[in-house]
């Protein structure tokens, strides 16, 4: 897409505030609506939205494959590790109540931000490794034809 | 006021997929699939169920779409003609609508007090929600604590998804091998 000059323009602009609503639905899931399904999502679309733009190979120069496959399966371990830790602590699996023992609800809260944040790596990582799986692949349509 | 606002989106709704059904070119297919994930999300709203609205903005409209039209930079861009008549399809369609609207039937109404999902763990949650959790959404609240075992086999679904999908169709390894294969034609060049 070399010649879409207002579409590269405008693709540069908005990456960055993709990225910063993406972490905004994500820390500020307690409060609003989202969380980390629909934060990892989100920032997926912003390196997608690049790759879409620029070419798939410039936005593995940002966010390189072997990264993105790492990511998915950081996000199921931080996940389960927040399970780990807690029974580490002497409480059941996923038991938030062990993160501050003196006041239950602050405990839930850090819990579920760490949860949530491994959702939303997780969910980034898979997204964007099933778009470059996509997007790799060789036969591409000429610009004119769309 | 909201029976009328429902009534235009399942209308625009209806239409976007009669054109869908009708419409032979892949590209425009696409984009009205696209469409008829915002018309449901906009749909969703009008329930209050803005978490779920949220996801089938951002899934259904925005990355669903962008990967069809990765596939679709893969394939031909109109429908093939279909070649055999229509007719058992269109049995096979009117019978499976006949039978989940007769599915409908059983269910309770469109807020009903007494429905299931109202008299079981659900109200307990509420009540309990602000004093244990408080967080004032109580969907998150549900979703990462009191269910965080669900929670944690849906992420393990979609890590699975994501697995099977570079399994299938990234080609990891073949492109190792091409790489490799390069070096050795272009060794070859150089000598």
């Amino acid at each position: 897409m070399h010649h879409h000059l207002i579409l590269r323009v405008v693709t540069k602009l908005l990456c960055g505030a993709i990225m910063l609503f993406a972490f905004y639905v994500q820390f500020h899931g307690d409060f609003s609506p989202g969380g980390g399904f629909q934060a990892g999502v989100i920032m997926a679309v912003a390196f997608i939205v690049y790759g879409v733009v620029f070419g798939v190979n410039q936005v593995k120069l940002v966010f390189p494959p072997w990264f993105v496959h790492k990511l998915v399966a950081l996000g199921v371990l931080v996940y389960a590790g927040t399970g780990i830790f807690s029974m580490y602590l002497g409480y059941g699996f996923l038991d938030y109540g062990a993160f501050d023992p003196g006041h239950p609800s602050h405990g839930q809260h850090n819990g579920i931000l760490a949860v949530e944040l491994g959702v939303g790596i997780t969910v980034t990582g898979v997204m964007v490794a099933v778009y470059y799986a996509f997007a790799s692949r060789p036969p591409t349509i000429n610009d004119e034809d769309w | 006021m909201q029976t009328f606002i429902d009534i235009v989106l399942f209308l625009m709704l209806a239409a976007t997929a009669i054109s869908i059904v009708r419409t032979k070119s892949l590209f425009a297919i696409v984009m009205l699939s696209g469409v008829f994930s915002l018309l449901s999300a906009l749909l969703l709203v009008t329930l209050d169920a803005v978490d779920v609205a949220f996801t089938e903005a951002a899934v259904g409209a925005g990355i669903s779409t962008v990967l069809m039209l990765g596939t679709l930079a893969l394939t031909s861009r109109t429908e093939k003609p279909s070649s055999h008549s229509n007719f058992v399809p269109f049995v096979v369609v009117l019978i499976t609508g006949a039978a989940l609207i007769y599915g409908t039937l059983d269910m309770p109404n469109f807020g009903d007090p007494n429905a299931p999902a109202h008299v079981h763990v659900g109200p307990d949650y509420l009540e309990r929600s602000v004093e244990e959790i408080d967080v004032p959404n109580v969907v998150t609240s549900i979703l990462a604590s009191y269910r965080g075992f669900d929670t944690l086999g849906e992420t393990a679904v979609v890590f699975t998804a994501g697995i099977a999908v570079l399994l299938l169709i990234s080609g990891l390894r073949r492109r190792r091998e091409d790489e490799e294969a390069d070096e050795v034609d272009d060794n070859e060049g150089q000598s």
